[in-house]
């Protein structure tokens, strides 16, 4: 049945007519988010998916054999990866992305009607096989777009987590690590691992915490407090906790937190007057400040 | 291994006793350490043990609780023990276990470790 009109055929031979009828559809069904994607573009992308589509069609299967994991798939796959590529900086949602590519069913079965019309047997399969060829498009590019999006948002996490807990010499034998934001589980584990390295490096013997800036101080914050200050005291320094507000020091009280052989203070100066205290370093006003 | 012709070493310097503990001990080997340790104070009349576990890498529960125990045993001996040079990854697995060593004393390095108890001593003096 070579001759035979298919979907492939159709995309084929009749590339212009069907790349125009797409474009018409993802106007009328609002796809086109001229904000983010402006038409010249949206208009590329889709000659480009298209014009993949047509040189894979001929090597590979369209009917029920289809998968778009075979190697003749290639240049489909990397016009999606392009596409989402470019989708995903400008905001455009996975719904969007759905009917982008899901816009292109109506021309198909419009045109696979209008030459198959006399043939329903053979019309139904085409349109089936049709349906299964979108459909799989649109998820692939459904799924190509959200594993760009989580790339995203994994390496923001990690900039994040190596820019929110430097661990600082800030004298002779003393570090500090101010913290800042939410301390979840991740992070606290972060901070340990840092602290104690820092402690190591710089023979640390009084570590001091600053936790001013930690939004909220529960009983999981606590006890990844509590965890650090014991790992620091196996290493042979000292813990000291800063910046317990007014606040804070009314919150771990109502909720039963106990902090128990845990220095803490009030602010960082005061934790800094500690250590100084603890190493025998005195602090004072030279002849120069008089 | 380790057997009676090749123990792990331990120095007395000054009424402090020294010993750094290697990586390869197993159960008994802690056992029969301690053995020699408490022995060693006895005779010696030490003031002070510094255990250096620099080289370990794996401290398990029974490692932490014979390390907490020989603490204890040199305490009412009448001596100062300071447990020294645990890594960090020791000591986040330590916690994690729930393992504080909370009568352990403990310093970052030997010393440390060893002017912290000579000047306690002098002071005594």
């Amino acid at each position: 049945m070579p001759n035979e009109t298919t979907v492939a055929s159709i995309i084929i031979n009749d590339y212009d007519r069907v790349l125009a009828e797409w474009l018409k559809v993802q106007t009328a069904e609002g796809v086109k988010r001229t904000d983010l994607v402006s038409g010249k573009e949206s208009e590329q992308q889709s000659r480009e998916l298209l014009s993949a589509m047509a040189k894979a069609m001929p090597k590979e299967a369209t009917d029920d054999d289809l998968d778009l994991a075979e190697a003749g798939w290639e240049p489909v796959r990397d016009a999606l990866e392009d596409i989402a590529e470019n989708r995903t900086q400008r905001g455009v949602s996975t719904t969007e992305m759905g009917w982008f590519i899901g816009a292109l069913k109506q021309p198909l079965f419009k045109m696979l009607q209008s030459e198959l019309g006399e043939k329903p047997r053979v019309l139904m399969r085409e349109i089936w096989n049709a349906t299964r060829l979108i459909d799989q498009i649109s998820l692939h590019a459904i799924e190509t777009l959200v594993s760009k999006r989580e790339a995203i948002i994994e390496r923001q996490r990690a900039e994040m987590t190596e820019v929110a807990a430097p661990v600082v010499k800030i004298w002779d034998s003393i570090v500090t690590v101010p913290l800042i934001g939410t301390l979840d589980s991740f992070r606290a584990q972060t901070v340990m691992e840092n602290l104690l390295d820092a402690i190591v490096q710089w023979e640390a013997e009084v570590a001091i915490i600053d936790i001013t800036g930690v939004s909220t101080v529960d009983t999981m914050v606590a006890q990844h407090l509590l965890k650090t200050a014991s790992a620091v005291r196996l290493m042979g320094a000292e813990c000291v906790i800063c910046g317990i507000s007014p606040k804070i020091a009314q919150t771990v009280v109502n909720l039963g937190v106990e902090l128990p052989n845990i220095v803490t203070r009030v602010d960082l100066e005061s934790g800094l007057a500690y250590a100084f205290d603890r190493l025998g370093v005195q602090v004072g006003r030279g002849s120069a400040g008089a | 291994m380790l057997d009676a012709a090749n123990p792990i070493p331990m120095m007395t310097i000054n009424g402090c006793i020294i010993v750094a503990i290697r990586d390869d001990l197993d159960d008994q080997e802690i056992v029969s350490l301690q053995d020699r340790l408490v022995e060693e104070v006895a005779k010696r009349n030490a003031h002070g043990v510094v255990i250096d576990i620099s080289s370990l890498e794996i401290v398990d529960t029974f490692a932490g609780r014979m390390l907490a125990a020989m603490a204890q045993m040199a305490r009412v001996m009448n001596a100062r023990t300071i447990v020294v040079g645990m890594r960090p990854a020791v000591a986040m697995t330590l916690v994690e276990l729930g393992m504080t060593l909370d009568g352990v004393e403990t310093a970052l390095n030997a010393d440390r470790a060893i002017n912290a108890i000579v000047s306690d001593r002098s002071n005594k003096l």
